[in-house]
């Protein structure tokens, strides 16, 4: 069985998402360290599937669904924060500084 | 079941009704049609009228049935709280139906007298509504069946006494004198305030009637506690009858119309702290302390004041204090405890007083309408402005003369009786008790005094050569017979006053018994033999009479200068001409003090100080530096919330792994 292999790739493409958010500036980088995470969990959901019945995989639809949706909005803020600001590194983007 | 039950009684509620209806009327008038004056004028003096006629329909049943208990009628239960159970009630009884005439008879020929004083006036609406309301808080307050509804009476006649002393309040003087009246007011109803708390605290109840009966059992006689009673109601007394050290608003409550000054400054409200003691003689009786307090601040004040009065130049002052001077007589009759006197001097006092100052109304109404055709800006309550008065207004002149002779003690006028009473009451407490004696002597002394500064007033104001101006001269005569009208009644009223209360035929002290036969048992007897009796008539009639020779002698209405000529005072006469340079001690002592406590330390420390800087502003510092902390961690940068986030997770996740 394929089960703790497969939770500990999922661990690590995890861990690589949450380390990318946290430490890259480019918004288009930190923006597919989250796409990275979500796939991370797609893959626990899946992995966990063969033991708990098939709602894990049911549930990979819904997250893949989110994600699309999420993508699509995501880019567009991208793309208008770019249009504005010429610039999509995210230290130059500090407007909630209190 | 009172015998007084489905008769005229029960239309009590209307003495007070009536005149309220005659205040509301009054008042739609004063801001609908000002200028209606007829309508004011016969809503006014109307509804007193019919009060009048109420209150002697209400006499006749109480006459009738003499009833020896006072007849209670409760309209509504108005403050149930636990054990206290205030109803809104009015009380008949031979003492308040007493002064429900006198009151409201008074207070009819008063009204009749300001249609023609306040003719002129643009607030002529606004008076007679004022007036009304006085009327009816007077009722109130002499007619309420315990202490809570007096003292809606007692504040409600103060807060008229206010408006009305300020009724010319554009002038900053006269509006200052209202205030002054309010304030000094408030120290006396504040004493008047914790002795209802201690009532309530040791009776466990305000009712007149529950109170008066558990008293002696539930109170040691001559005890702290009644004592403490006693004299904190006499603290209101003290301020609303202005007595020692109380009294210096009276003076300047002359600010208003002369009618306001007969009816609410000498006829009926200042007497309601006599009242009041007479109404309460139970508590003072029980305590021989409170009833030396009374009669010993009653002495003081009388003497005390008569001597202001001796120097003044403003008629009006001279009345002013020559009242505090005789609510300072009745004090020391009800503090002797001859209670019936002591309501005897009030209403022979209500009649001969509330004339006098018509009469001195007229004379003021006369010159200013003599100054006001000239177009002179002259006193004209200045008596060196007077002067041979008598030609020209000779009803005017022959009634204040009768009042003159009756509160100078002449007999057989009323004022001679009652005086007498009060003093031969007091002579005959000395007996026993040697203080009264003092007592007595200051009230002697007090009655000579009064009979010379009456005679003063008396041949400045109306003999000798007249001194108003030669081109005002012509424009002086009687005034309208609106005005002489009711001077003429109250002059009846002062000459056969004296025959309610004849000694040995004592028909007051048989009619008030059923409401002093308790405290009477209580204290020594007051019946001095006849022989001392008649002495003593002779003794003040002759002092009477001495006061009003000497003043005949001594006094050159001839030699008097007009003010702005006159020679200054100097010595003696000069403390008199400045009332003893009281007011001035208060302005130092207590005034300045308390302004400056109130600008300095509580304003300026407490207010500014502690609670703007410490208490707003410092919290509102607070707050900010608290924001300044938790805007520090919004830095703006997403990996820095992001940071925050996971470790915020991980511990949650720890948290819930544990």
């Amino acid at each position: 069985m394929l089960l703790v292999p497969s939770l500990a790739v999922s661990a690590i493409l995890f861990s690589l998402g949450v380390l990318g958010v946290m430490l890259r500036r480019n918004a288009i980088v930190i923006f597919m360290c989250i796409e990275l995470m979500l796939n991370a969990v797609n893959l626990t959901f899946v992995a966990l599937s063969q033991q708990l019945g098939l709602d894990g995989q049911v549930f990979v639809f819904f997250v893949m669904t989110v994600a699309a949706a999420e993508a699509a909005v995501g880019l567009a803020i991208v793309i208008a924060v770019y249009r504005h600001r010429d610039t999509v590194n995210l230290q130059n983007i500090n407007l909630l500084r209190g | 079941m009172s015998p007084l039950a489905g008769t005229a009684a029960d239309w009590i509620g209307l003495a007070v009704l009536l005149p309220f209806a005659g205040f509301l009327v009054n008042g739609a008038l004063a801001f609908l049609r000002p200028q209606g004056k007829r309508l004011v004028s016969v809503v006014g003096v109307g509804s007193v009228a019919a009060t009048f006629a109420v209150g002697v329909a209400i006499f006749l049943a109480v006459v009738a049935a003499h009833p020896a208990e006072p007849y209670v009628r409760t309209f509504w239960t108005w403050i149930p709280v636990g054990d206290l159970e205030v109803r809104a009630a009015l009380q008949v009884d031979q003492l308040s139906v007493t002064m429900l005439l006198v009151v409201s008879g008074v207070s009819t020929l008063i009204h009749a007298f300001s249609i023609g004083y306040m003719h002129d006036d643009p607030g002529y609406a606004r008076y007679f509504a004022y007036l009304n309301l006085f009327v009816a808080f007077m009722l109130v307050l002499v007619l309420g069946a315990n202490f809570p509804v007096l003292f809606i009476g007692w504040e409600g006649v103060g807060l008229c006494s206010y408006l009305l002393i300020g009724f010319w309040f554009e002038e900053k003087e006269k509006a200052d004198a209202g205030l002054k009246a309010f304030l000094v007011n408030r120290i006396g109803d504040a004493g008047f305030l914790i002795g209802m708390f201690l009532i309530f605290s040791h009776l466990g109840s305000l009712d007149f009637r529950d109170v008066f009966t558990r008293a002696p059992q539930a109170l040691v006689a001559g005890g702290g506690a009644v004592t403490a009673i006693a004299l904190f109601l006499f603290m209101g007394c003290v301020g609303k009858s202005a007595q020692i050290p109380l009294y210096v608003w009276l003076p300047d409550a002359m600010a208003g119309p002369t009618p306001v000054s007969a009816l609410i400054h000498a006829a009926t409200m200042v007497t309601a702290g006599v009242y009041l003691v007479a109404r309460a003689n139970i508590l003072f009786a029980m305590s021989p302390v409170a009833c030396a307090v009374v009669a010993g601040v009653g002495a003081l004040t009388a003497l005390f004041a008569a001597t202001i009065g001796l120097k003044q130049w403003d008629i009006k002052k001279v009345l002013a204090y020559s009242t505090i001077s005789q609510l300072g007589y009745m004090f020391i009759g009800v503090g002797v405890g001859a209670y019936a006197a002591g309501i005897f001097h009030l209403v022979t006092h209500a009649f001969f007083k509330a004339l006098l100052f018509l009469g001195a109304g007229s004379v003021i109404h006369v010159l200013h309408r003599a100054y006001h055709a000239t177009g002179r800006h002259a006193d004209a309550q200045d008596m060196r402005n007077m002067g041979g008065l008598a030609e020209p207004m000779p009803w005017t002149a022959r009634v204040m003369w009768v009042a003159t002779l009756a509160i100078a003690g002449i007999p057989p006028l009323a004022g001679f009786f009652s005086k007498d009473e009060i003093l031969g009451a007091a002579f005959a407490r000395a007996a026993t008790q040697p203080f009264y004696l003092l007592v007595w002597a200051f009230g002697l002394a007090g009655a000579f005094l009064t009979a010379f500064y009456m005679a003063r007033l008396m041949l400045y104001t109306f003999h000798g050569p007249n001194r108003t101006g030669d081109l005002e001269r012509p424009h002086l005569g009687e005034a309208p017979w609106v005005m002489t009208g009711p001077l003429i009644v109250l002059a009846a009223l002062t000459v056969l006053g004296g025959v309610v209360n004849l000694p040995h035929v004592g028909t007051l002290h048989a009619w008030l018994e059923p409401l002093t036969e308790r405290s009477a048992a209580m204290l020594p007897a007051l019946a001095p033999s006849t022989a001392t009796e008649v002495t003593l008539m002779v003794v003040a009639a002759a002092l009477g009479v001495a006061g009003i020779w000497l003043a005949t002698r001594v006094l050159k209405p001839a030699a008097l200068l007009p003010p702005e000529r006159a020679p200054r005072e100097t010595g003696f006469t000069k403390l008199l001409l400045e009332k003893y340079r009281v007011d001035e001690f208060y302005r130092a002592v207590i005034v300045r003090p308390l302004v400056w406590l109130a600008r300095v330390v509580l304003w300026k420390g407490v207010d500014a100080g502690v609670i703007d800087t410490a208490g707003v502003n410092g919290s509102a510092a607070v707050a900010r530096a608290l924001g300044w902390l938790g805007s520090r961690l919004q830095t703006g940068q997403v990996g820095t919330y992001v940071v925050v986030f996971v470790v915020g997770a991980i511990a949650v996740l720890a948290a819930l792994l544990r």
